[in-house]
């Protein structure tokens, strides 16, 4: 049996399962489990108030069904919407107080707690089902005035700051899962950047899905005030479980006037077996608004995991002159699905936007890459730049764009560009010739294919990203 | 709805039609009582809500047309240019043919077809067509025969007409070895009609269409125009639009690419002021190995005007080889316009080549600046750019006399 289990291991290394005494909430989605969500958390009444009226809105909300890929009917009923370490009953007040359990899980993760063993000046708040489990070097942050913590603990501490902007960007009227997200959402992370101050080091979430039929919602709200700048990275991983498991995260970026927000994920959910059986649904919500001037905001993703992955993380540019970027590189193997992209969505005048995706397919796996660029009527001087290449591999997947270009202003530019091609034999020979196997090969070309978004992550994670290409295509040729 | 199907019913008592043919026809009429028009809903009418734009520049809509007595045609809207092949539709009733300079045996053209599908379409405007439009018409070009003269396809509509929606549906075959130019030419005298046209094309091996879509000249109407097409191997389609004169205009191209070594060319130009909204929705299925195509599309907007732009290319996971080519371009002119894309590619075979493009903006400055710096007027050289800009997906036409004409037609000089 645990030869078995090691032999899934090889595949996916993070797919091992921590044994830890769980504390959740009644299965089912209603009223009482909000009530029960939002007691245990102490949250004031407002935020129940604003979570019920979500609730409300869920019930009569119908699940959006135009993606390409289909999935089976969830069943919200059977789902438990709380789950959290039977220790944290009252959350540890230290790293000394947490349960030796956890710090193992994230030291097998890489992500290690202890801020003696600092990794390379990174900041970490690790999500642990639906709790924030720690986050890490508080006190030099905290010098500089910058906010980092779970958003639970800002809702006691900075409760202005939470009531202002959440659901500022993603309101409790938008589609199904966003909703349900504001309804039932547990933990994630707060980050407030004072006017002024250049965040010193990277600030990073790690979220990890531990329990067995749990749903994560977690939410995350970043805050870049006046002339800031922070470069935010999240990662996440899930033990393998033949069941498939939901993660419906929201993700809210306000940027003003001046600042800078980039937001780097490396996505590595459990995919799945190599059958398709089991696999994290990955159907989040990320947006992103430029809501002062010449600000900017700047998406990088890397989407190696998942069984689904349906998400558009998005800039609406409503401030002039402000900036929005995104790059991605999906990658899909096996039975795995993405249908992944962006929305551009230009309000202000000479605002600015630009996309680069990659998309990558192979095995019996669907890509799709979707996307909006929209620039109204005001949106003077306006541009778009939009490239999206897809690489195929065999005859068995498929690779699929659907731009949607609106342009309503006369002064502004948009130009799209896609390709879709496969690895050419010339190139593979060449590589193979100078001594590399097929596998090294397709790694060596696919990472060049990839390397304008790979460009834009910050040095620890590109290694880390680079790698995680390289695993995902493995056994996809020859 | 209530006038469909009263409507409905009265037509179906007066044709003269086979127990197969009225079921066929209560068929599609139920389908389309229950679809009713298109609506933002459709993923295919997310851009233009035919719906409500009937109901705007139309209202309620009239659906019964009597059978009109054959009259006169008024001289005045045959073409002299080139000399060609007629057939005339007036309000989309079959009033002349003319194909005396073609030989008799060689073509045919049959106006008494059973109008009876395989399939239902799940289209509601091609239910709409089959449940009203009377007996189809079937143009057959017979083996290794190669039309001598283009076809010239009238669309004429006037007062006369009693309802306020004209459809019509035409059959074409092309054996081994042929070849059809068509020029559908629309000269409408009619004012806020609803105008309908399906055709299907089947192409056999090596044979060569052309059809060219000309909507030219001013007019109020509401034109939907489907072209099926279906392709063997080694054969060639091409088809260009014209998309200028209506209120709204949507021309719709589905082509199966079915035989190795075919190829499908779409090429379009958007020219559009007051208000207009034209729309192109390509889909192009590739479907077995080595088959090719191209699109190409231009616009113009002016004053208010809105045009869309559709194109799909489907690669089925058996068609290696495929090399598809979709561009999109336009030129807003003022800042009441407004260009929407939709440029999808849809792949799930590894070895091909596709790729698609579309650029949008103003006109560009320095071009009209070097322009006006060299003698031109502001004017002059806002028209030579923008014709510049048109004539290359006019310059892609391969009949020369055809290309003559249609540049003619447009008002631009030869040496474009």
């Amino acid at each position: 049996m645990r030869e078995k289990e090691l032999e899934k291991l090889k595949d996916y290394k993070y797919g091992f399962s921590t044994d830890i005494e769980n504390f959740k909430a009644p299965k089912g989605l209603n009223e009482d489990v909000i009530k029960f969500i939002s007691n245990i958390k102490k949250e004031p009444k407002w935020l129940l108030d604003w979570r019920l009226k979500a609730y409300n809105r869920v019930k009569v909300l119908k699940e959006p069904n135009w993606q390409k890929p289909k999935y089976p009917k969830i069943d919200y009923q059977d789902l438990y919407y709380y789950s959290a370490p039977k220790s944290f009953k009252e959350k540890p007040k230290s790293l000394d107080e947490l349960d030796p359990k956890l710090i193992e899980t994230y030291n097998k993760l890489g992500i290690p707690l202890n801020e003696q063993k600092r990794l390379n000046g990174i900041a970490v708040d690790a999500v642990f089902d639906s709790v924030s489990v720690a986050t890490t070097f508080k006190d030099t942050l905290t010098e500089k005035g910058i906010i980092f913590c779970s958003i639970s603990e800002a809702i006691q501490k900075y409760p202005d700051l939470v009531k202002k902007y959440l659901g500022s960007v993603i309101p409790i009227t938008d589609h199904y899962f966003a909703t349900l997200n504001s309804a039932v959402f547990t933990d994630g992370s707060f980050v407030y950047i004072p006017p002024g101050v250049r965040c010193p080091m990277e600030l990073s979430t790690y979220f990890r899905i531990n329990a067995s039929d749990t749903g994560q919602f977690e939410r995350t709200l970043i805050i870049a005030d006046k002339g800031s700048y922070v470069s935010y990275l999240e990662g996440c991983t899930a033990p393998m479980r033949d069941e498939n498991q939901l993660h419906a995260a929201n993700v809210e970026l306000i940027a003003l006037d001046n600042a800078e927000i980039k937001y780097s994920t490396v996505q590595n959910w459990y995919p799945g077996d190599k059958d398709g059986k089991g696999g994290i649904y990955n159907f989040v919500t990320k947006r992103g608004l430029c809501k002062g001037k010449n600000s900017k905001i700047s998406w990088t993703q890397v989407e190696t995991g998942s069984a689904i992955t349906w998400k558009y993380p998005s800039c609406i540019l409503q401030g002039d002159n402000s900036v929005g970027e995104f790059y991605s590189i999906a990658i899909t193997n096996n039975h795995q699905k993405a249908d992944t992209g962006t929305k551009m969505i230009h309000l202000g005048k000479n605002t600015k936007s630009k996309i680069i995706s990659k998309g990558i397919s192979a095995g019996f796996s669907d890509m799709t890459y979707r996307g909006l660029v929209d620039i109204s009527p005001k949106s003077e001087n306006s541009s778009n730049y939009t490239q999206c290449d897809s690489l195929l591999m065999g005859n068995k997947c498929g690779a699929h764009t659907i731009p949607y270009i609106k342009n309503k202003n006369a002064n502004s530019n948009i130009a799209h560009e896609a390709t879709t091609s496969k690895i050419s034999d010339e190139q593979l020979h060449y590589c193979q010739q100078r001594g590399l196997n097929s596998e090294e090969a397709v790694s060596l070309i696919v990472n060049g294919f990839c390397k304008e978004v790979l460009q834009q992550l910050p040095m620890e994670f590109a290694v880390e990203a680079q790698k995680l290409v390289g695993i995902s295509l493995e056994g996809s040729v020859g | 709805m209530e006038n469909f199907k009263t409507d409905f019913e009265k037509t179906l008592k007066e044709g003269n039609l086979s127990e197969k043919e009225v079921a066929f026809k209560s068929l599609n009429a139920k389908e389309f009582s229950k679809q009713g028009f298109p609506n933002r809903k459709d993923e295919d009418w997310k851009f233009s809500d035919i719906n409500q734009i009937i109901k705007k520049e139309i209202g309620e809509l009239n659906f019964y047309s009597e059978q009109l007595k054959k009259g006169e045609i008024d001289k005045d809207i045959l073409l002299n240019e080139i000399e060609h092949n007629k057939l005339i539709f007036v309000n989309g009733q079959l009033a002349q043919t003319d194909f005396s300079s073609e030989e008799k045996s060689k073509i045919e053209f049959l106006d008494n077809q059973n109008n009876i599908d395989e399939q239902l379409a799940d289209n509601s405007l091609i239910n709409l067509n089959n449940a009203l439009s009377n007996k189809s018409y079937k143009l057959l070009v017979k083996k290794n025969y190669q039309i001598k003269n283009p076809l010239i396809i009238y669309h004429v509509s006037n007062n006369k007409v009693t309802s306020q929606n004209i459809n019509l549906k035409i059959r074409f075959e092309l054996e081994e070895n042929s070849s059809l130019k068509v020029i559908d030419l629309v000269k409408d005298k009619g004012n806020k009609n609803f105008i309908n046209i399906f055709y299907n094309f089947s192409l056999e091996k090596n044979s060569v269409l052309k059809n060219y879509k000309i909507d030219q000249f001013e007019n109020n109407n509401i034109r939907y125009m489907f072209n099926n097409i279906k392709q063997s191997s080694n054969s060639v389609s091409e088809t260009f639009y014209l998309s200028k004169g209506s209120t709204f205009s949507k021309n719709e191209i589905m082509c199966d690419l079915k035989g190795e070594y075919s190829s499908a060319f779409v090429n379009g130009i958007f020219s559009l002021d007051k208000d207009k909204h034209h729309e192109i929705k390509a889909k192009i299925n590739h479907l077995v190995e080595n088959t090719k195509s191209y699109q190409l599309v231009k616009s113009v907007l002016e004053d208010k005007s809105r045009s869309v732009y559709q194109g799909k290319i489907y690669v089925d996971s058996k068609a290696q080889k495929t090399d598809g080519y979709q561009l999109s371009k336009a030129i807003l002119v003022d800042e009441t316009t407004e260009f929407n894309a939709k440029p999808e590619l849809e792949i799930y075979a590894d070895d091909v080549k596709c790729s698609h493009g579309s650029a949008s903006g103003s006109l560009d400055e320095n071009s009209i600046f070097y322009l006006m710096s060299r003698g031109l007027s502001y004017k002059e050289a806002r028209e030579l750019l923008i014709n510049g800009f048109l004539v290359e997906v006019i310059n892609q036409i391969t009949d020369e006399p055809i290309k003559k004409l249609i540049k003619n037609l447009y008002g631009l000089k030869n040496e474009y």
